[in-house]
């Protein structure tokens, strides 16, 4: 390859080189730093929250009174029990996706010492562990006894189920199953590791706190009362889900229904992360109108090139030079361009991937964005300046003969 | 000698139309993403009242002592008191007074039963407060006003209504002095108020997240509220251990945080007098035993405090620094098409530098040539800014798209953002072109 000649040309033209690279240097800044932001985010839409979301919806009703409570649940129990199609219904305090978190800190000791983070507590009534569909890793899963009356937000005693990746954060390389902790004076012992269980509202303490949550097992009753876990097989969950929305108006005419959290799981999930799917497409939007000027300045300034060395072309075509050659000569010439500023941008992106994360909660950006990021641009590069030196390799080398 | 620059301008414009094209679209392009971003950025970053915000604060006392973290700056290693206020320390705030207006906020959810049989009932979402609550922030009123001081010490049953719930139960009637009924209790309408629902809900962003669906609906005297056993809609915070019995006793009784707190300080010094003041009291309270730490207090204004709170989602920013990022590659381009654009009439400079054109003269030409592909690519970047604002209402949630329209100060903006980038961009062009040696390039020729 003639890279000697293309350099000695483009020394010749330092200012629009150098605006060329400089241009691809901040077009790979931006890029590399824009996929991983959008990777961030598909990454934080597509977690796992542990349950059967397909076949599970929420029905929860305000506006009661506490002493009601009681009265209610057994209502809601036996009459959403008898619409077609629905598995099981039972009672619970929140559902993934659904918000109202039941947020408590936790320590790993009695005396209150040793904090082991934020947690959140899903209280769930007799059958809610199975209709959930919780995958169980370790322990067992609760028994018709494990069931205890709620004292203040959770019962006070009781054994307890944890996600795997709470198990990990509170207890690092032991055997969670009996470890115990405490919420001040309340304890709680570990019964099971379940293998995922995202939180009501995943991503509000940090994408590591995600999974941080209990199940207990909790008898329904005053204090918990008003929100229901329906499941039915995942085609008929719509039409149960609607069937039961009307039936609660009949069972429960004291109480509110919330229709905007009483949805399937998976529209939840779907609301939920709406912001993070628009602010995704609003970076590829930006990341696209980027590639697209970068390519249109690379044909720009190509083409400009091109006119203004037909002579030379011509001449080099009439001393033997192939079209071929002409072609790969203005190929090179960009893919040298190309080069010095994705070297550049590599640089420019990891700075600014430094400074975000020293702003804002970022992490760091993987190496492996870099590559990716000038593949994308050499291509870009190439694709942008064929047209022009296509355009040029078409000089007839009779240009050469003529004057001016 | 404009209109020649001008006439010359657009007669190279045309005689290189896809140059033209490309410049402009660079420049449109970078200006309406950017401008796209900022619009969203802008809506949710608003100052929801600007003409008061500098005069409004939150106090924050550290009621919970330096073993426990909490609040955003949990995560920065400072140690920073709670975001919200204990009922002791609202209470004895709200009774020294000691700023122009203030008042003690909490979030409530009461359910509203219309008059009427067969009527369901509303479940509404609005704000227990003082009567001075209505002033300080400039709540507009279609019917009556807020409530007397002397409502709050009587624990009144008076209640402001947004127009929305008084259209739905009221018919959108004046309903001053008509009883409305919430959980059971009736309360007396004093006031209604014009469709207010300022994004952030910046009084209580601890219980709101900032962001609201249809803005609070009803607000009532705190103290009536609490009495009637209104449960708080809003966060409780406790500190590490600690878990208040069951009731309003309990919440009251204990230093757990629920209370949002809003004051209005006139001037400098009144704000200064209020610090001295909050540590005076930190300080009394540690001479009793309350606290056994030094005071630990906090006065941020409305926006600091805000900024403090993270309102303000950190992508919003981010995408704000891709969309510059954008912004720059498009003017780099638009320099590097100029300079290949002037460049290439070397020739024509040199005549006119030979008939006794100025240096200046030359630069009058160029600038005013890109000046006018800036003009082109504002025009441009504002259709396209259109488009984009357009699109954001499509992708964004409504809560958030409604808060990012086009408005005039940003399509001036976008404008004069256009111009001068184009101009920047040309400047450097233009002096390499101003430079060329008329004899020089004459010869050559």
């Amino acid at each position: 390859m003639q890279i000697r000649p293309v350099l000695s040309a483009l020394r010749k033209h330092r200012v629009a080189t150098l605006l060329i690279a400089m241009e691809i240097a901040l077009a790979c800044a931006v890029l590399c730093n824009a996929c991983f932001l959008i990777a961030n985010r598909v990454q934080q839409i597509q977690i796992h929250s542990g349950v059967d979301e397909r076949a599970l919806a929420a029905i929860k009703l305000t506006g009661f009174d506490e002493k009601d409570g009681v009265d209610l649940n057994a209502r809601v129990l036996s009459g959403l029990a008898t619409i077609p199609g629905m598995r099981s219904v039972s009672v619970i305090n929140a559902v993934p996706f659904g918000g109202s978190p039941n947020n408590a800190g936790i320590t790993t000791d009695a005396a209150g010492k040793q904090f082991a983070g934020v947690v959140n507590f899903y209280t769930g009534g007799p059958g809610s562990f199975k209709a959930l569909g919780l995958r169980l890793i370790a322990g067992r899963a609760p028994h018709d006894g494990d069931y205890q009356p709620v004292v203040h937000f959770v019962p006070d005693d009781a054994l307890v189920w944890v996600s795997q990746s709470l198990a990990e954060h509170a207890w690092p390389g032991v055997d969670p199953i009996g470890k115990e902790f405490w919420v001040g004076r309340p304890h709680f012992r570990v019964a099971g590791v379940v293998a995922n269980l995202a939180r009501p509202s995943p991503g509000e303490g940090g994408p590591s706190t995600i999974e941080w949550s209990v199940f207990v097992p909790s008898l329904p009753g005053a204090h918990f009362a008003g929100t229901y876990l329906l499941r039915a097989s995942s085609e008929e969950l719509p039409r149960a889900l609607r069937d039961a929305r009307v039936a609660i108006a009949k069972i429960a005419p004291d109480a509110v229904l919330d229709t905007t959290a009483s949805q399937s799981v998976a529209s939840l999930r779907e609301t939920f992360f709406q912001q993070d799917r628009a602010m995704a497409g609003i970076l590829l939007g930006v990341i696209a109108a980027m590639l697209l000027v970068t390519a249109l300045g690379i044909v720009g300034l190509a083409s400009f090139w091109v006119q203004q060395r037909r002579r030379q072309i011509g001449i080099r075509r009439a001393l033997g030079a192939s079209r071929g050659d002409i072609l790969s000569y203005f190929q090179t010439e960009n893919f040298l361009i190309v080069t010095f500023g994705i070297v550049l941008g590599m640089l420019l992106a990891y700075a600014l991937n430094l400074v975000l994360m020293q702003h804002y909660e970022l992490p760091r950006l993987p190496l492996y964005y870099l590559p990716i990021g000038g593949l994308v641009l050499w291509g870009l590069g190439q694709l942008a300046v064929l047209g022009p030196a296509l355009r040029a390799a078409a000089v007839p080398p009779v240009v050469a003969t003529r004057s001016v | 000698m404009f209109t020649y620059y001008l006439e010359l301008a657009m007669r190279s414009l045309k005689r290189s139309p896809g140059l033209t094209v490309l410049m402009m679209l660079a420049i449109g392009f970078g200006v309406a993403a950017s401008m796209t971003t900022w619009s969203v950025f802008r809506g949710v970053s608003g100052d929801p009242i600007p003409w008061k915000s500098s005069k409004l604060f939150v106090p924050q006392i550290d009621m919970w002592g330096p073993q426990q973290i909490s609040g955003p700056g949990a995560h920065s290693g400072g140690h920073e008191p709670p975001d919200a206020l204990d009922y002791t320390d609202a209470m004895a705030l709200m009774h020294d007074h000691r700023a122009t207006l203030q008042s003690a906020i909490y979030a409530v959810a009461p359910t509203v039963l219309p008059a009427g049989a067969g009527r369901s009932p509303i479940p509404v979402f609005g704000f227990g407060v003082y009567g001075e609550f209505f002033p300080m922030l400039d709540v507009p009123f279609e019917y009556g006003s807020g409530w007397q001081t002397s409502d709050d010490s009587d624990g009144a049953p008076v209640i402001v209504i947004s127009d929305a719930l008084n259209r739905q139960v009221f018919g959108g009637d004046n309903s001053i002095g008509r009883n409305i009924d919430l959980d059971g209790n009736d309360y007396r309408v004093i006031g209604v108020m014009k469709p207010w629902n300022p994004q952030p809900m910046f009084f209580d962003v601890v219980d709101t997240g900032g962001f609201g669906g249809e803005g609070p609906q009803v607000f009532v005297p705190l103290q009536r509220a609490i009495a009637s056993g209104m449960a708080n809609a809003g966060a409780i915070n406790c500190p590490k251990g600690v878990q208040p019995s069951a009731g309003y006793a309990g919440l009251q009784q204990s230093n757990c945080v629920w209370l949002a707190y809003m004051i209005e300080l006139g001037d400098a010094p009144a704000v200064q007098n209020y610090r001295q003041y909050l540590d005076n009291y930190a300080r009394a309270q540690q001479n009793i035993g309350r606290f056994d730490w030094s005071p630990n207090n906090r006065l941020r204004d409305m926006r600091a405090f805000l900024d403090y709170e993270h309102v303000v989602p950190d992508d919003t920013h981010v995408s704000l620094l891709v969309a510059l990022g954008l912004l720059l590659v498009c003017l780099v381009n638009t320099v590097g098409l100029m300079l290949a654009k002037f460049l290439r009439r070397s020739g024509e400079i040199g005549v006119r530098r030979a008939l006794g054109a100025s240096r200046r003269a030359i630069h009058a030409q160029f600038l005013t040539e890109a000046a006018v592909i800036g003009v082109g690519g504002g025009v441009l970047g504002l259709l396209l800014t259109a488009g984009g604002v357009l699109v954001v209402h499509r992708v964004l949630p409504p809560r958030l798209a409604d808060l990012a329209r086009i408005d005039p100060a940003l399509l001036l903006l976008t404008v004069a953002v256009a111009i001068a980038a184009s101009v920047l961009a040309g400047a450097y062009p233009t002096f390499r072109a101003a430079r060329v040696q008329p004899a020089w390039q004459l010869k050559t020729n």
